[in-house]
């Protein structure tokens, strides 16, 4: 018996038969939205070279992502958006004045080898934006350690002659430096920027660390959207503030500038766009916790004991690769599981 | 009102779930309306969740409406009743809502609807718990909701095992489906009435009745109702609109702050749990002496012209029930028996309803479109909205590798198959199939380690 408007061939799947909206792009795309402001600061504080730079990255990305499928005969993946979302975080991750022809360097790496390499979106251990800002900062450590002064207008086409600061993190540490000469420190010192010129952006650095206020209102972004949680951009703030202000001082401890060593350097991006990324970070809700003070520890110790002024990549970078390991000891108690006595389904 | 909420930062719930469109504006005004039974009426024999019934009728035999036509094959199992008067024209195998041919009591409707004489009502307040489990035994009763366990078992606790809770389940939180909002809306004085059967079973004074919010107008209907006791109290507790508020355990988490440990029944915690539906036929065993002859079917989807409530007699055809709403204006892709959370997609819509179908949805090609499937993002989504906190990704992974122990470890016989992780999955993963081979494969490992 036929009935009307009824297909031949009715679909038959398995139950649910519904289907939530978000989806890998959609959730790329918010990201790459939330990270607007972000650049939108770099441009106004480091001109319009901020804008080509991150082009440059995003082309370069996206056109590996692309080329890769190609030459494997795998379907395009460049339609999630995840490529395009690398290329932008590696852009803001560099100093302006790096040369075009490095960076494209580093969407290389990024793309083909710590993405593509163990298996595309989802497989890869590290983040490949951070992993490439790595592999720049060893390969070309005085390129990718050249900060133009804030509003100085680095050209276009040449960033030759862009005029060079320090970042407020490399000024803090001369500061606190017990072997400087006491005129270095007071100097240093007296050149420490303000905390509205932390906020807002008025200090040298990375095209995308400088403006803690546009970072936030992504953040703000994220959050609300649900794309991200607290639980590691939260914990991982808070384990800083905390422990520079114990360990920061140079008057002893209990005496350091937490509110500075938050708003500086790329913490802040770091925590709400780096930390948070899916792929490299645990799924559970205690590992995020563990992951986001684990962050915070290491990025105190290097900033305050380290060799480099900074350290929230690094920092990420090992958590990275713990958060299988992490996983493994923090799978939630499930719903009904009895503490004592023999439970289990038998 | 006499509301209810247990957790002092909100509404009563549960750790978890998920928060789809509830997609019940097009049918939760719709008065139910009776709908006339189909020329032939098709009875499988395995109705309810346990063993299949036994036919007691033979073919040739005239039978009148409400009469037995098969017996409970077993213990857990459920009488069969037919909902016509008519003659059987056949004992055949016929196609089921599962996707298999089934042994069915067909039985051609004569139309007239001649009752059976032993349809009289009854007293339950003379009656002893004994004689009320009986009298629902005998009409056939078992849960509506969708998972159809025979309501006569539920009424009787296994020796030592005190029942403190009865909870009515009005969440009705699959999207779509609304035939519990609209039972509530207009009979709550059945509901009342079985919840109290019910009470005097387990020799208790409270009953509870836990609502979503999303129906301020059925939670508001109930405690009038519930107002009007005097001998017991009805306590209605107003639950926070999350799926899948609904499901047994988590109702009961909601209501009572219990949790139900695994691999243990709702009765381990001293819980009964029963559906808006399945109340109000208790009621109807007693008030009008009918055994379980119909139910209450939402009909909706983008194909469906008119969505609507019907109350539908079991056996009825689908179709029929599909040409009463004005048929599907475009073509069906897709029809699910159900809701579109747990629901069954049928091959064919030459089905009967039976005593779990809850609801008939007609999806076009485009609501059902398929899109790819994406590598795992671990974003953890699946594992942020399982109401069971377990990590469909992680056990997916396990299934794939066939790592027995690991399956056991995560708790993959703790899954309800709600589907919150395959609805919330970003790269169209679809983690419970994995599950559900996963569990059967630990099934028979299991029965292989017993040899």
């Amino acid at each position: 018996m036929a009935m009307e408007n009824v297909n031949d061939m009715l679909i038959v799947t398995e139950a649910p038969h519904a289907r939530g909206k978000s989806t890998t792009s959609s959730i790329m795309l918010d990201v790459i939205v939330a990270l607007i402001p972000t650049l939108i600061a770099g441009i106004i504080v480091f001109g319009f070279r901020s804008l080509a730079l991150t082009a440059v990255c995003m082309v370069s990305a996206v056109a590996f992502e692309w080329a890769w499928c190609k030459i494997l005969k795998k379907p395009s993946s460049i339609g999630d958006f995840s490529a395009a979302l690398t290329g932008l975080l590696l852009a803001l991750n560099l100093p302006v004045t790096m040369p075009y022809w490095m960076a494209i360097c580093g969407s290389l790496f990024a793309i083909i080898v710590v993405k593509q390499f163990f298996g595309g979106i989802g497989h890869n251990f590290m983040n490949p934006a951070l992993a490439a800002r790595a592999f720049l900062l060893t390969s070309w450590a005085q390129a990718m350690t050249t900060w133009a002064v804030p509003f100085s207008k680095t050209s276009i086409f040449s960033s030759a002659d862009a005029v060079t600061s320090a970042t407020p993190l490399v000024q803090l540490a001369q500061s606190v430096d017990a072997t400087s000469s006491a005129t270095a420190v007071a100097e240093s010192t007296a050149n420490l920027p303000s905390y509205l010129d932390l906020f807002l952006g008025n200090i040298g650095g990375c095209i995308g660390e400088v403006s803690a206020l546009a970072i936030l209102i992504g953040a703000a972004y994220l959050l609300a959207r649900r794309v991200i949680s607290i639980r590691i951009p939260g914990t991982y703030i808070l384990t800083v503030a905390v422990l520079t202000f114990v360990f920061g001082g140079k008057d002893g401890f209990f005496t350091g500038d937490a509110l500075y060593h938050v708003l500086s350097g790329g913490l802040l991006i770091g925590a709400f766009f780096m930390a948070t990324d899916y792929v490299t970070t645990p799924y559970t809700k205690k590992g995020q916790i563990i992951f986001g003070v684990g962050c915070g520890v290491l990025t105190s110790v290097i900033r305050l004991y380290g060799g480099y002024p900074e350290g929230v990549s690094y920092s990420i970078l090992l958590m990275n690769v713990l958060s299988p390991l992490i996983e493994r000891y923090t799978v939630p108690k499930k719903f009904g599981a009895v503490k004592t006595g023999k439970g289990g389904a038998n | 009102m006499r509301l209810k909420g247990k957790n002092i930062f909100g509404l009563a719930t549960f750790k978890g779930g998920i928060h789809p469109d509830d997609m019940k504006a097009a049918t939760c005004k719709k008065p139910i309306v009776d709908l006339p039974a189909s020329r032939e009426m098709v009875y499988p024999l395995q109705q309810s969740l346990g063993v299949p019934a036994v036919p007691c009728v033979q073919v040739g035999d005239r039978v009148l409406m409400g009469q037995k036509i098969a017996e409970a094959g077993g213990f857990v199992s459920a009488h069969i009743h037919s909902a016509v008067s008519g003659i059987v024209t056949a004992i055949e195998p016929r196609m089921t809502v599962s996707g298999i041919k089934m042994n069915s009591i067909i039985i051609e409707n004569d139309g007239l609807d001649e009752l059976c004489d032993i349809i009289k009502p009854k007293d339950w307040r003379d009656m002893s718990p004994k004689e009320i489990v009986e009298v629902v035994r005998e009409a056939g009763v078992v849960g509506l909701g969708g998972a159809t366990f025979p309501t006569h078992i539920k009424l009787s606790p296994p020796e030592g095992k005190k029942v403190e809770y009865v909870i009515i389940n009005g969440a009705e939180c699959e999207p779509y489906l609304t035939s519990d909002h609209r039972a509530m809306l207009e009979t709550p004085e059945e509901i009342i009435e079985g919840l109290k059967i019910m009470l005097k079973v387990f020799g208790l004074k409270t009953g509870y009745i836990g609502i979503e919010v999303n129906k301020p107008d059925a939670i508001e209907k109930m405690a009038e109702y519930a107002e009007k006791e005097k001998d017991v109290e009805i306590r209605v507790v107003a639950l926070k609109t999350k799926y899948p508020q609904g499901s047994e355990k988590h109702l009961i988490k909601a209501v009572t702050g219990r949790e139900v440990p695994s691999g243990k029944l709702p009765v381990d915690v001293g819980t009964v749990v029963d559906n808006i539906d399945t109340c109000a036929a208790i009621a109807r065993v007693f008030m009008y002496g009918t055994p379980l002859l119909k139910r209450i079917v939402t009909v909706s989807g983008d194909c469906v012209q008119n969505p609507s409530n019907f109350r539908v007699r079991i056996g009825t055809n689908v179709q029929d029930v599909i040409e009463k709403c004005g048929g599907f204006i475009k073509p069906a892709a897709k029809v699910i028996i159900g809701g579109p959370m747990m629901g069954v997609a049928i091959s064919d819509v030459d089905i009967p309803i039976i005593k779990g179908s809850a609801g008939i949805l007609g999806f076009s090609a485009d609501a059902v479109a398929k899109k790819k499937v994406q590598n795992c993002l671990r974003c953890g989504r699946c594992a942020e909205g399982c109401p069971m906190n377990l990590l469909p990704n992680a056990l997916k992974d396990a299934v794939l590798l066939e790592d027995m122990e690991k399956l056991n470890k995560l708790g993959v016989m703790d899954c309800i198959q709600c589907g919150s992780c395959t609805y919330v999955c970003p790269a169209e993963q679809t983690p419970l199939q994995y599950i559900r081979t996963g569990k059967a494969k630990l099934i028979k490992a299991r029965q292989e380690a017993k040899k």
